[in-house]
């Protein structure tokens, strides 16, 4: 038995578990989930225990044909990028049970059902191998979601859980389009293959069809990101979510299309990418200093963090398009850093909102005398996320800064203000929200942490400190995926990975010249 | 031969059309005998006459082959729509039981009309020869007629069904002059004939064909409900009793896409590029138009109507592709699509009540509170109509786009896939009603799940999932099918 596959299908088994619980025992349903997804974890550190650090190629792969005509295959398999991305999903998802466990009251059993479908909706997408699988997971991953934040969101959850499906079901035809057309153009999904025939040549996208395919799949990705003009879905599905929607959607949802773009759209569209590169980086990098300019005004904290994230993640897709090593390594880890700390601020939040019903700033002030350990946790997580250094974001946007500055300083210089915005907005949220005159609401209704909600928040200050202090716990498997990542991304491509110069021509028929020579 | 009327082979392969003919007849003769003591009995009766048209239908195949002189031809594709179509027989049965009792209906000339009208696609879908196609087509079209107009009291279904059989016939007729024309100009009605005379050398001047083309093309448009043929679905499906609703939907659709894609495939593969444009625009419009319509749509059963003439457009797309890939695309699009659209009609039946008051969605609001049972079904049933992954309707899709994208319909992909977004929006608002709403007056009233509906929403369901999961046995046996067809 294949130990990946035991991650993968866990959830599922628990979901399908999960439905069999009678209505009537919720306490048993929140066991259930806790169990389920706690063994998942382990199962998933085992994973992490048997990785072979030193190899860059795909691990614990399986390959299981499922479909004959099309030849649609099982095929799953970590490399050091997906590998981390599935322990944080494995590492949120019983988080997400703990901060649930009095937040939810209603329909209890189906609440837990769908985060256990979540989850192995969101590992499967990590990995997948066959372009069909990694569709099916993808698709697989937004009904869970939809009822998650249309059930038990707050007041606008209809609309939000709607136009959250809508957006990413729009993004996600298209690329089922190009996934179609790459299998009529090769007789295969499975990935490794595909990578395989274009890099010996056997199989090249001509310039505008690598264009149209590369924008069909970027497009899905992009809005998942989500990516500047495309993300006004996010505020309203993060603010209407129920925290744990909110925390699984910020953590590891948006990280399926970081995910996506670096591990499909640069291997497989190298020219169209490094074409587009200019286009991307400047949407990204208003994307960084709009999201922090629209986070400083916001009066409600969900909404604050949600914008926060549109900068956060305008990082990783800059980084991801510098096309350098650094660049990619900082957006990997800046993924994870992520994932974390506005996984923390979104439990934090939702722990503020479970005690004062409200997540309006105004109706806070003075929470550090009232409930001093969860300001003190509050605070830490407020320094991870503007990068203070020690803490992880520092480490992340340090790397993605420094692969932007190698490929165009003037990148840098504009991201670099986004860093000193977020410092702004979120130093100033935490002083309106926790320092001041303390209200006579927040001292009636603010307990301090207790014994579960302090197991929820301390594995992720302990991640914080620990990516912050010691990356090369967690750099060098991403390191080695991502320069083969670069490696792939360079065929059909004539340029050079750190060139300091575009290419004028990004788009000549590079590829035509190469069939030609051969 | 003549003088020999019909061999013993004759019969097997008949058997199926036979079976439900002679019980469709016996249902009426026990009626006065039966009718005081069990109004259940009929539906009872009808599904063993199913079932034995089904196992008669496997034992046609074994035996397969051409039947009197040609005239049928009991193949794989017969039988996958035979099969089909006995099945979606059954399905429909099976929520009628409590449907009939709730309306106080009479049962008898219910179920004998249902034989009958599975009969006459039976014959359809194993015709060989377009008299046979008409014969066919009229058997299931008369009796479909009278069933849509069942409920006599109730004013819609006396609309329904007046508009059903007016347009109707006149579709038939425009479909028979076609036929008339083709024998004219080919001197044959036997497809594999019309064929070779089209493709030969002195093959009749174009105009004739076409035109005969066009006007057969008109007939099947009106009998799959697509644009611009569809203007009767949404009044008829929703004046009709929701168990005929949902028949409708799946039985006569699929037995006439099994006659479209028979004829247009083979009698008129010749002239494919002519035919193709109009087929591509028709695909197109009953997409946009069925989704568009579908998004302004309160009544329940009329947005199913318009979803379904956009699912009709999907599997035109299947046929324009003109390939085996396509056609037995189009074959796995429509088994899926019976699965998923009966078992929304049947949730949509078991909720509408007395007199079917409660048609609306918002009547849906919080049956997942009251039923969970019929509201995860449903919701099973709304996911594949999106076309959602590992549910049939999702591959179906998939396999209809991906024999249009070999074909070369780089836009008419684009635009049915872009088409399937917009659809979500409406489909996804059942579910809203069903999972985010509170419970209002119809689902406070719904009645408990009778052991019939039960069966008829958990195997469609399981249907649906099925072949959304393991799609290989369908899909292979349609891809065989699609090969024969030649």
């Amino acid at each position: 038995m294949n130990l990946l596959v035991a991650v993968l299908f866990l959830p599922l088994l628990g979901f399908l578990i999960a439905l069999a619980i009678p209505r009537s025992s919720a306490g048993g349903s929140r066991v259930w989930a806790m169990i389920v997804s706690v063994v998942t974890f382990l199962a998933s550190l085992g994973l992490l225990f048997w990785f072979d650090r030193g190899s860059n190629g795909e691990q614990f792969a399986i390959d299981w044909p499922w479909i004959t005509t099309p030849n649609i295959h099982f095929a799953i398999s970590a490399n050091g990028i997906s590998l981390w991305l599935v322990l944080l999903s494995t590492l949120l998802t019983p988080i997400c049970v703990l901060i649930s466990w009095r937040a939810i009251q209603n329909r209890v059993k189906e609440f837990y059902a769908f985060l256990l479908l979540l989850e192995f909706g969101l590992i499967g997408v990590f990995l997948a191998q066959d372009l069909f699988l990694f569709y099916v997971f993808w698709e697989v991953s937004l009904v869970p979601m939809y009822f998650l934040i249309g059930i038990w969101g707050h007041e606008r959850r209809i609309y939000a859980a709607v136009k959250f499906f809508l957006y990413t079901m729009a993004g996600s035809v298209l690329m089922l389009a190009a996934i179609i057309y790459i299998y009529n153009r090769t007789a295969t999904f499975s990935y490794p293959a595909i990578l395989d025939m274009l890099a010996s040549g056997r199989l090249i996208f001509g310039p505008t069809e690598q264009l149209w395919l590369f924008l069909a799949f970027f497009g899905a990705f992009a809005i998942k990101v989500p990516i500047f003009p495309l993300h006004t879905w996010l505020p309203d599905a993060h603010v209407e979510a129920p925290t744990a929607g909110s925390v699984m959607l910020a953590s590891v949802m948006l990280k399926m299309g970081c995910y996506g773009i670096l591990h499909f759209c640069l291997p497989l569209f190298p020219s169209a990418a490094r074409a587009c590169a200019p286009w991307i980086v400047v949407l990204a990098i208003i994307g960084i200093i709009y999201g922090a300019l629209v986070a400083m005004v916001q009066p409600n904290m969900k909404k604050l963090v949600a914008y926060s994230s549109v900068s956060h993640l305008g990082f990783v897709v800059l980084g991801i398009f510098s096309f350098t090593l650094l660049g990619l390594d900082g957006a990997v880890y800046q993924m994870l850093n992520h994932g974390i700390s506005t996984g923390a601020l979104f439990v934090l939040v939702g722990l503020l909102y479970e005690r004062r019903h409200s997540l309006a700033i105004t109706d806070f002030g003075g929470v550090a005398t009232a409930a001093p350990w969860l300001s003190t946790a509050f605070l830490i997580t407020t320094l991870a996320s503007i990068g203070l250094p020690l803490l992880n974001n520092f480490v992340g946007e340090f790397l993605v800064l420094q692969g932007a500055a190698i490929a165009h300083w003037q990148w840098a210089i504009f991201a670099a203000i986004g860093v000193i915005l977020s410092a702004c907005y979120m130093l100033w949220l935490y002083q309106r929200v926790f320092y001041g005159v303390v209200r006579e609401e927040v001292r009636v209704h603010l307990p301090d942490l207790h014994l579960r909600e302090w197991a929820a928040v301390v594995p992720l200050i302990l991640m914080m400190v620990w990516m912050g202090v010691y990356s090369q716990s967690f750099l060098p498997p991403v390191t080695r995926s991502n320069a083969r990542v670069l490696e792939q991304s360079q065929v059909n491509v004539s340029l050079r990975v750190q060139s300091p110069a575009p290419n004028p021509h990004p788009l000549t028929p590079v590829s035509l010249e190469a069939s030609n020579a051969r | 031969m003549p003088g020999n009327f019909a061999t013993a082979s004759d019969v097997i392969r008949f058997l199926p059309e036979i079976i439900l003919a002679v019980m469709g007849t016996l249902l009426m003769i026990l009626d006065p005998l039966l009718h005081r003591r069990s109004s259940n009995a009929f539906g009872h009766l009808s599904i063993l006459a199913l079932a034995g048209a089904l196992g008669g239908a496997i034992y046609a195949y074994l035996n397969g082959g051409p039947a009197f002189g040609g005239m049928l031809m009991v193949d794989g594709f017969a039988t996958f729509f035979g099969v089909l179509v006995i099945v979606a027989g059954i399905l429909t049965i099976l929520p009628s039981y409590r449907f009939l009792a709730r309306q106080g209906a009479e049962t008898s000339e219910y179920h004998a009309l249902l034989l009958f009208s599975v009969a006459g696609q039976c014959l359809m879908v194993a015709a060989n020869d377009l008299i046979m196609v008409f014969i066919g087509l009229e058997i299931s079209s008369i009796s479909s007629y009278i069933l849509a107009g069942y409920l006599r009291e109730d004013k819609r279904a006396n609309e329904a069904s007046l508009k059903y059989f007016l347009l109707g016939s006149f579709a038939t007729a425009f479909f028979l002059y076609g036929v008339a024309l083709i024998y004219g100009s080919t001197g044959t009605i036997n497809l594999a004939g019309v064929n070779v005379v089209l493709s030969g050398p002195g093959a009749p001047s174009l105009v004739f064909v076409g035109v005969a083309a066009a006007l057969m093309f008109v007939g099947l448009g009106f009998k799959v409900s697509a644009a611009p043929f569809q203007v009767w679905t949404p009044d008829v499906y929703q004046g009709a009793p929701t168990p005929i609703s949902a028949f409708l939907s799946a039985g006569p659709k699929a037995a006439a896409f099994a006659v479209f894609l028979r004829i247009f495939t083979t009698a008129f593969a010749p002239i494919g590029h002519g035919w193709e444009p109009l087929v591509w625009a028709s695909a197109l419009l009953s997409m946009t138009i069925g989704n568009f319509a579908a998004l302004q749509q309160s009544n329940i059963k009329r947005m199913l109507a318009y979803s379904s003439i956009a699912h009709a457009g999907y599997v035109l797309v299947a046929l324009t592709a003109r390939s085996e890939v396509g056609t037995a695309a189009a074959m796995f699009y429509l088994a899926a699509y019976a699965f998923m659209n009966i078992g929304a009609f049947a949730v949509v039946s078991h909720l509408s009540g007395k007199g079917e008051r409660y048609q609306n969605i918002e009547d849906f609001s919080g049956l997942a509170q009251k039923q969970p049972l019929a509201a995860a079904m449903f919701s099973i049933f709304l996911l594949s109509l999106i076309g959602v992954p590992l549910t049939g309707g999702f591959f179906g899709k998939f396999y209809i786009f991906k024999a249009a994208l070999e074909s070369h319909l780089v836009w008419l992909t684009v635009l049915g896939l872009l088409n399937s977004a917009v659809a979500a929006y409406y489909y996804l608002r059942i579910l809203v009603m069903m999972y985010m709403r509170e419970p209002a007056e119809a689902t406070e009233a719904v009645e408990p799940l009778s052991p019939g509906l039960r069966l008829a929403l958990i195997v469609p369901a399981i249907g649906t999932l099925f072949l959304g999961i393991f799609p290989n046995w369908v899909l292979d046996f349609a891809g065989k099918s699609s090969v024969l067809l030649k």
